[in-house]
């Protein structure tokens, strides 16, 4: 065995990540009811950063622990460097203090999910430079025919490096001093951002439905790969729909609507051709990760219709700037990449403690996470569709009398978070227990 | 298998060399108006805007949270004065905090808030939309719409 101990030390820095975002969310969704609440000492100024960066670290340090794991134990590469692996792991958590210690004195970033001050952006690229060394590294020397995963884990390392530095380019004064395309480069940022994690997330699902199908051939087939570049795509142009409504030049806007009508199509006939062929004993096996593949299934289905939806400019419009957005990005944060990222954490459970068996409390919070996440999302998509009428068309009906209108809406909206909240608590509580036992 | 492998590098070879074309025209023409530069006070007021995370709970062009109301032509509303926007920041209502900042940082806030105003409109009421899903905007300070 060529026992990796820092993979599960970020899976578990993963999960306790995952538990701070869920907490300061359930506890910063009251603001929406309660104006004065918190308003005093932690108002949404400062709590939301910790949400957000939260939220972004779980996804990130999951699939960095998944992949290691992968790597190492799972297809028994050996490490190019388990010391740099340490490093790695140490830089990101003395890092992940320094960002919450940043925020809570108020030294805050300001702009979407880099919320924290820039000079900690610097270690943070270290920490990638040196995965991306060693998973190079590791698997340019052991592996001649590359799996589709191998080439998006790859990808996903190099472009989060750089679109990690676009988002600084505000730095530069040429892009600071026009406000306009400041915006776009800052959401073109983003957006690659979340594109480059999606690649390591979705190959991490690949590799995992390879795996539980014990069919090598899957993750080197055409489509597959078609699917894959047809992401790389995605992440290279598609971020735009986040920007039509800023004004760019139209081109910018008119390769974003084109190319970003494709990428979900083919995520969902893969996943679903997966499942059709799956044979009935191996589904007995892994249980909770399948069961979280089978989740992301459903919920990639719903998103994709959303996704397709939004990246339309006539519903773009209506849609942009309110709750509709939220519910998107929930959808995807929750309903996929978490779903995925859980399967991934269970699969490796599974392996480090081949007789766990999930109790029945697991199970149901897994069901309990799933009825009310799609509550959840209702909410969220009625609040927006009430903030988008008030936007375009009440003239003289004030931001607080809209906000005060729409207390239904976000009653339900905290309820079902609510809900959201226990089903993954418990899952998580599970999941660490799990881990710190198999560890043994 | 082998031409597999050169395949699969060559459309990844071809897709970068697109990236770095695009890269290069976004980085240098991607805002419709060019000639707005923002003042060395509006520079400040957004990096106040930055320090304090008042994007937190509002946006600009819809972009940002969702708490507080988007800023992006507060400038430009009539009935929304500079002395409105300062007694706002410096007194706080509701879920909207109470700062203490200087006169001459409300100074460069106010600033910043006309530097965006300028560059054009949210929500953009006059937009068309187009049988094709297509909507045409409205461009501020120009005659034709994109
Ligand atoms: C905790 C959320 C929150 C934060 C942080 C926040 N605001 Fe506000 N802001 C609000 C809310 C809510 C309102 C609407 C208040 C009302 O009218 O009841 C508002 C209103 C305003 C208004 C008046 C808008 C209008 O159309 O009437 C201005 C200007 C403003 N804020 C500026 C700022 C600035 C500058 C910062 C950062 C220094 C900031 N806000 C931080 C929540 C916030």
């Amino acid at each position: 065995m060529t026992s990796n101990k820092y993979a599960s030390h970020f899976l578990v820095l993963a999960l306790l990540s995952l538990f701070v975002s869920i907490s300061i969310g359930v506890l910063i969704s009251f603001q929406y009811i309660y104006p004065d609440f918190l308003k005093h000492s932690f108002h949404f100024a400062k709590l939301r950063p910790v949400h957000v960066i939260s939220s972004v670290s779980w996804v990130v340090l999951a699939a960095i622990g998944s992949i290691y794991y992968y790597v190492n134990e799972q297809e028994q590469l050996p490490l190019y460097s388990k010391r740099l692996a340490g490093v790695h792991f140490y830089i990101f958590f003395l890092t992940g203090i320094a960002i919450y210690f940043s925020i809570l004195i108020g030294k805050i970033g300001g702009r979407e999910f880099f919320v924290f001050a820039p000079v900690l952006m610097i270690p943070i690229l270290i920490g990638w430079l040196l995965f991306g060394v060693n998973y190079f590294k590791t698997v340019l020397k052991n592996i001649k025919n590359w799996p589709v995963y191998y080439w998006m884990w790859g990808t996903g390392t190099v472009f989060m490096i750089f679109h990690l530095m676009e988002a600084h380019f505000w730095l530069i004064p040429s892009f600071r001093e026009n406000y306009i395309r400041d915006l776009v480069v800052q959401w073109k940022s983003v957006g690659s951002f979340v594109g480059s994690w999606n690649q390591l997330v979705y190959g991490i699902s690949i590799y995992l439905m390879t795996k539980i199908k014990g069919d090598a051939r899957f993750a080197r087939g055409k489509l597959v790969f078609f699917f894959y570049f047809l992401g790389l795509a995605n992440l290279m142009f598609g971020w735009a729909h986040h920007t039509y409504i800023i004004p760019s030049q139209p081109w910018v806007r008119i390769v974003a609507y084109s190319i970003s009508m494709t990428e979900w199509i083919i995520l969902f006939k893969i996943i679903y051709g997966f499942l059709l062929n799956l044979p009935q004993k191996e589904r007995q096996l892994n249980t909770m990760a399948y069961r979280f593949l089978v989740a992301a299934d459903v919920w990639v289905f719903l998103n994709l219709i959303i996704a397709l939806l939004l990246s339309i400019p006539a519903i773009n419009y209506h849609t942009h700037g309110t709750h509709i957005t939220v519910m998107h990005t929930m959808g995807t944060m929750i309903g996929i990449n978490t779903m995925i990222l859980m399967a991934s954490v269970w699969f490796i459970i599974s392996k480090l403690n081949p007789d766990c068996y999930p109790t029945k409390w697991t199970v149901f919070s897994y069901k309990f996470l799933n009825v009310s996440l799609f509550f959840f999302l209702l909410s969220l998509g009625i609040a927006g569709i009430h903030r988008g009428k008030w936007m375009l068309e009440n003239d003289g009906v004030s931001f607080t009398q809209m906000q005060m209108d729409l207390h239904p809406d976000y009653v339900f909206m905290i309820v079902t978070g609510i809900g959201v909240f226990l089903g993954l608590l418990v899952i998580i509580l599970a999941a660490l227990r799990e881990i710190l036992m198999g560890k043994q | 298998m082998k031409n597999n492998i050169l395949y699969n590098k060559l459309i990844i070879g071809g897709l970068v060399l697109l990236f770095v074309i695009y890269n290069f025209v976004v980085y240098n023409n991607a805002a419709f108006i060019q000639e707005h530069k923002l003042s060395d006070a509006a520079i400040q007021g957004q990096q106040l805007w930055q320090d304090n995370n008042c994007t937190a709970c509002h946006q600009f062009y819809g972009l940002g949270g969702y708490l507080g109301p988007d800023l992006t032509n507060i400038a430009s509303d009539s009935i929304k004065t500079d002395a409105y926007v300062k007694a706002m920041i410096n007194l706080g209502k509701n879920a909207m905090p109470k700062y203490n900042f200087s006169e001459k940082e409300l100074q460069e806030f106010l600033a910043f808030f006309k530097a965006v105003d300028q560059t054009g409109y949210f929500p953009n009421k006059a937009a068309t939309t187009e049988k094709t899903g297509w909507v045409k905007l409205k461009i501020k300070n120009t005659t034709d719409d994109q």
